[in-house]
């Protein structure tokens, strides 16, 4: 339990909206979801539109709380009124538009947008901006207007502003989802290594496959349930299931399993283009 | 073309205008106003102009760019001018037509009420031009704080301010890319009569303002998340602090007034 940074035992959750019993029973969001995240990992969420991903992204943090179950943040229960702000202050959140989240018109001022919140000193706030700033590699544009940065420095100025929070853990809810390539391998960049040098805990909840592959575990969700919890090599060489709830594997993983299914030697634990391409030398040589 | 419009512009210049406590800022301010309506003397037109003239140069802001901002109120003042100039009735009759009338006093108010509002347009929008408004708005919170004993939402509203301000170029890029949208769809919006273009106005509105809401609505659960409660136990990044050269600066500025004011008395 020690170890948990989020343990969610038996949620279930359906909006407000739909109060008419029977009604509520078909439009469950969450469907009995149990799940156990260590802290210092690495995990990412997948599913399509509307499998309730963000949902449980957003009990995470206590911005949302289940009808039924429990929702620990580093042992703290998200129902109780209590530990709020402590679980908001453990458990960061960042959204996929970066103009929704930043506040202020100068990148310094919104990233200390937390710490003023949390009443942190003025000379500490200034140290954990520059920190943070630093650690999202956009020190050099503190001074500039949120307006005139690309999507990608934009992201990570949201980043900056939950790091500067000094949270455990950092729910990312499809971070690159309105990004160009460039933004999107920048946000990456920054998530990976705040996730192996600051040992922060990443939830990364993605579409998108590539995304997915760099994490330790893939928790893949459908309707609300938990559909498979393995590691990404596990996972993703399950393409059929894959593709029967509507996800696609990495192209690589789709190669490797299509070769394999067409009688050569070849493992569909494939999720990196290194891996495929040592796979498919290996192939050519042997015939 | 939207984004040519600019609201409360700030002008980026290393001046020691610029680098005045804000605070002491808006209060100048305000005394240069009292100044300008303490007394009904040229006199008072003069040392009102040649305290904007003093601050323009201090500040490094270009008189070109001052001068344009009196431009959008071109019609208040000619407005103004006319209505002093028919309905003021003192001194020798000069003109009249039936019932309009032009009397020395009212050619002597209408230019006086002119001069004056030019002064206060320039003096104003030297505050704006010379503070940012993140810097404005954390002023006016600290001016209004004595308010919160009334309980009037000071921090709300200076917070209020400053995502207005945050928003505007947001919003406006937004409504430049409706208009086109609703242009690549063959919306007629800037020609036809007036009628049709403030029709053709809806389709334009409606979707930004769907658009505004849901912003809205994702920027507060982003600030709920970073631990927003109001602002009670708020800390802040930039303190303000008064120094030697703020003391000054409202020094010289009581000065102004209590000169404007001394003359009125003097021509008395």
């Amino acid at each position: 339990m020690a170890n948990n940074m989020i343990q969610a035992k038996n949620l279930i959750f359906s909006y407000p909206a739909d109060s008419e019993p029977e009604k509520k029973q078909n439009n469950l969001i969450l469907k009995n979801i149990s799940l156990e995240i260590k802290k210092g990992s690495f995990t990412a969420i997948l599913g399509h539109n509307g499998s309730g991903k963000s949902t449980l992204a957003k009990h995470m943090n206590a911005i949302l709380i289940a009808d039924e179950g429990k929702l620990f943040v580093d042992g703290l229960d998200s129902s109780q009124e209590e530990n709020l702000f402590a679980i908001r202050q453990k458990a960061g959140m960042v959204f996929q538009n970066p103009d929704n989240q930043i506040v202020a018109t100068i990148v310094e001022e919104d990233v200390a947008f937390a710490p003023e919140n949390l009443g942190v000193p003025p000379e500490e706030i200034r140290k954990r901006v520059d920190n943070a700033l630093k650690a999202v590699k956009m020190y050099e544009y503190r001074n500039h207007a949120p307006t005139q940065l690309s999507g990608g420095q934009k992201q990570r100025v949201a980043i900056a502003g939950v790091i500067a929070m000094q949270p455990d853990c950092i729910i990312l809810d499809e971070p690159t989802a309105m990004l160009d390539p460039q933004g999107r391998q920048e946000v990456m960049e920054i998530i990976l290594k705040l996730n192996q040098e600051q040992k922060i805990t990443v939830i990364l909840i993605t579409h998108y496959m590539e995304e997915a592959a760099l994490a330790e575990r893939v928790v893949v969700i459908d309707n609300g349930q938990i559909i498979l919890d393995d590691s990404p090599k596990k996972v993703f060489s399950q393409v059929d299931k894959m593709k029967k709830i509507g996800l696609d594997v990495p192209q690589v993983t789709e190669l490797a399993w299509e070769l394999n299914k067409a009688g050569y030697a070849i493992s569909t634990e494939i999720i990196t283009e290194q891996e495929c391409l040592t796979a498919l030398e290996k192939l050519l040589l042997e015939r | 073309m939207l984004k040519d419009i600019t609201l409360g512009q700030y002008f980026p210049v290393d001046s020691m205008i610029h680098k005045l406590d804000p605070r002491f800022k808006i209060i100048n301010t305000m005394l240069f106003i009292i100044m300008l309506f303490s007394g009904n003397y040229f006199y008072n037109l003069i040392i009102g102009a040649v305290f904007v003239i003093l601050v323009q140069i201090l500040s490094k802001i270009p008189f070109k760019i001052s001068i344009k901002s009196i431009k959008p109120i071109l019609p208040i003042l000619i407005f103004t001018a006319i209505l002093n100039l028919v309905f003021i009735d003192s001194g020798e009759t000069l003109w009249h037509w039936n019932f309009l009338k032009i009397t020395e006093g009212g050619i002597y108010t209408s230019v006086f009420m002119i001069g004056r509002i030019i002064l206060l347009i320039l003096g104003s929008s030297l505050l704006t031009y010379t503070t940012s408004p993140i810097l404005l708005t954390d002023a006016i919170e600290y001016l209004l704080s004595p308010l919160k004993k009334i309980n009037f939402p000071v921090h709300e509203m200076a917070m209020m301010m400053s995502i207005a301000l945050r928003f505007i170029p947001t919003l406006l890029e937004e409504t430049d890319k409706i208009i086109s949208a609703q242009k690549a769809r063959g919306a007629m919006i800037d020609n036809g009569k007036l009628i049709d273009r403030v029709k053709a106005m809806i389709p334009i509105l409606i979707p930004l303002f769907v658009s505004a809401f849901r912003r809205a609505e994702e920027l507060a659960t982003a600030m709920e998340c970073r631990c927003y409660r109001g602002g009670e136990g708020r800390t802040r990044l930039r303190q303000l602090k008064a120094t030697g050269k703020d003391y000054c600066s409202l020094m010289i500025c009581s000065l102004f007034l209590i000169i404007s004011v001394m003359l009125n008395f003097i021509i008395n």
